[in-house]
């Protein structure tokens, strides 16, 4: 049988994850691949889809309630298991911290799952790194921002040139063993609450 | 300063979170020479697995949950230790509004007694039994907890069979109030704050609770790789001794105020303090304006409640063996017997010189009143502790207990 032959159910309440690992599934030859976002009637999607293999985000505060149903559930007509067995520690700890779990069919070959594990680790992996670096990013800009604001306050309170107040901002910040943009946004509050409305 | 010791636990944010949440944060455990990093966590399957593989060393967790890791009843389990309890009672069960029409219907009172209450749900579901109406649907927070085993113990007492006459599903406790509100469930057995948000929101009310169900009943414990308190057993002694005197902070009245403001904070519990004043105080409103003092609804310390009853463990064993979750054998009771440590908690506190119970197991239900024990130096109180239905368990004779349950 090949990769494609598989099917996949990717439980994941954010959507721009979900798509991400929905696509690295496609990529590797899977073709039913069913993503759902909301767990609200979940049992019934499951019974609809019959999923050989089911991944799950570790955020998610419905992992109780699948994997009781998982074992349970009429909806679910063949047991799941937590994929991971005991002898995988390399593999559990990947996918904890990655933080995804996968469920798949009693009786699935290991060798079958194994890849696609992988590939979610991988996606899980690459989207907190995205999302780190969009985060910095947004803060790198955030700190740009506010130091132009803070050199414009020295410029004009005492008359220096632009390298001269971002010099004396640095030199400040080096002093007290503090980053230039937390002395910037210092000197934008003080200037807010003493002198007249910066900037207008 | 650097700390001797460092210990990550896992939380899950409930109130009964708070021996293990006051321990970190109000310097028990930096006075016992602990660093320790709590993590919030979102589900028990998380924690779980964060203990199995080493991201935790100790963590919150619901009584029976050691137990099923330990018997291999769950997915990536490990064997888990519990050397200390972090409190007795605290859940309640709630029902929906129109649940409770048709309990009253049946004779039930707002008066939160078990038999009572058990006796007109019992009648309304045989009633829409009978008009061919859908079994109810209750939730509990996880098949191996207090919660399952509690309400499951109740409907059986009171003539329903909660396998055939109800149907229970999973639901995680935050999400309790707002499913009974959608109409997905009828009724819940949760911890507190999770039953008085229903009642606040007028869309259910309170029946019975678990303080009167069992009194001084088991809820939820310290559970600890076993491997890792193998490995550092310094650091767990001082570990205990920091959740021993966190506990007898979290029990006085006088830091009710404190413990509240602390458990409030988005980090941890992240709910108003005015709806974790019931579980402090055991003045339950209801629902419709009725308010109910519960003795001893919740005890994070008083009555030995830290310390880790083999008859505790015992009990649930016998209900993991009752709703078919594990065969009874020999092997499986011997794990059961050894998952709950006493010998470690009095190993513990004894350079405390408090008073610790003599023996590690009672005969659960045999107190019908609080009674002092004898134990080293000071006086200690324990129960009552009887089952709401006069039955006894002697972890002695768990055999006969075991063939004498009934599903209904």
């Amino acid at each position: 049988m090949s990769a494609g032959s598989l099917t996949i159910l990717v439980i994941d309440e954010n959507r721009i994850r979900a798509s991400i690992i929905e696509a690295g599934l496609r990529d590797a030859g899977h073709r039913h691949v069913t993503v759902v976002h909301d767990v609200a009637g979940i049992a019934r999607r499951i019974a609809e889809v019959e999923p050989d293999v089911i991944v799950i985000d570790l955020e998610n505060p419905n992992r109780d309630m699948l994997e009781n149903m998982f074992q349970l559930s009429r909806a679910v007509k063949r047991p799941i298991a937590m994929f991971v067995d005991r002898s995988d520690q390399a593999s559990i700890e990947a996918a904890v911290d990655a933080g995804v779990s996968a469920y798949v069919v009693d009786g699935l070959k290991k060798e079958r799952i194994k890849p696609i594990l992988d590939m979610a680790i991988s996606r899980f992996n690459a989207f907190s790194r995205m999302a780190r670096e969009l985060e910095e990013a947004r803060s790198e800009l955030e700190n740009r921002k506010v130091i132009d604001r803070a050199k414009g306050i020295l410029m004009k309170s005492r008359g220096l040139s632009e390298e001269a107040a971002y010099a004396l901002l640095r030199k400040t910040a080096m002093n007290q063993n503090r980053k230039i943009a937390d002395i910037a946004q210092s000197l934008v509050t003080a200037a807010g609450l003493l002198g007249p409305p910066e900037g207008e | 300063m650097s700390m001797a010791y460092e210990i990550t636990a896992g939380f899950m944010p409930l109130f009964d979170s708070a021996v293990l949440v006051a321990a970190g944060e109000m310097g028990f455990a930096i006075r016992e020479g602990i660093e320790l990093k709590l993590h919030r966590e979102t589900s028990w399957a998380n924690i779980r697995d964060r203990i199995a593989i080493g991201h935790f060393d100790v963590a919150h967790m619901l009584g029976p949950m050691p137990l099923a890791c330990s018997l291999g009843l769950t997915p990536l389990a490990s064997e888990t230790i519990v050397p200390f309890s972090l409190g007795l009672g605290g859940n309640c069960v709630t029902v929906s509004n129109a649940v409770w029409d048709g309990m009253a219907a049946h004779g039930a009172a707002p008066d939160l007694d078990p038999a009572h209450a058990g006796a007109a749900l019992g009648a309304l579901i045989r009633e829409r039994e009978g008009a061919g109406r859908e079994p109810l649907r209750f939730a509990v927070v996880h098949p191996h907890s207090g919660h399952n085993y509690e309400l499951r113990y109740w409907l059986a007492a009171c003539g329903v069979d909660p396998t055939r006459d109800i149907e229970i599903v999973i639901v995680p406790p935050p999400f309790m109030a707002d499913a009974m509100a959608a109409g997905r469930i009828d009724g819940y057995c949760v911890g507190e704050p999770w039953n008085s948000a229903s009642v606040a929101a007028g869309t259910g009310r309170i029946v019975t609770v678990k303080a009167l169900l069992w009194r001084n009943s088991p809820e939820k414990v310290l559970g600890v790789r076993k491997a890792w308190a193998e490995e550092n057993p310094d650091a767990l002694a001082a570990l205990l001794r920091a959740l021993h005197h966190s506990a007898r902070w979290c029990q006085d009245p006088a830091n009710r105020g404190a413990l509240a403001a602390l458990m409030a904070r988005p980090t941890f519990l992240g709910q108003p303090e005015a709806i974790q004043m019931p579980a402090l105080t055991g003045r339950l409103q209801v629902g419709g304006g009725a308010e109910r003092r519960v003795e001893d609804f919740f005890l994070p310390f008083d009555k030995a409640a830290n310390f880790p009853w083999k008859s505790h463990a015992l009990w649930f064993y016998t209900q993991m063996v009752r709703w078919g979750q594990l065969p009874h054998t020999p092997q499986n009771l011997a794990i059961a017997r050894d998952c709950y440590r006493p010998d470690l908690y009095r190993s513990a506190l004894k350079p405390l010189g408090v008073a610790l119970p003599g023996a590690n197991a009672k005969v659960e239900g045999a107190l019908k009143v609080a009674t002092p024990v004898g134990s080293a130096g000071a006086s200690l109180l324990l129960g009552p502790d009887g089952f709401f239905d006069g039955q006894i368990f002697d972890p002695d004779r768990i055999d006969a207990y075991i063939a004498g349950q009934k599903r209904a």
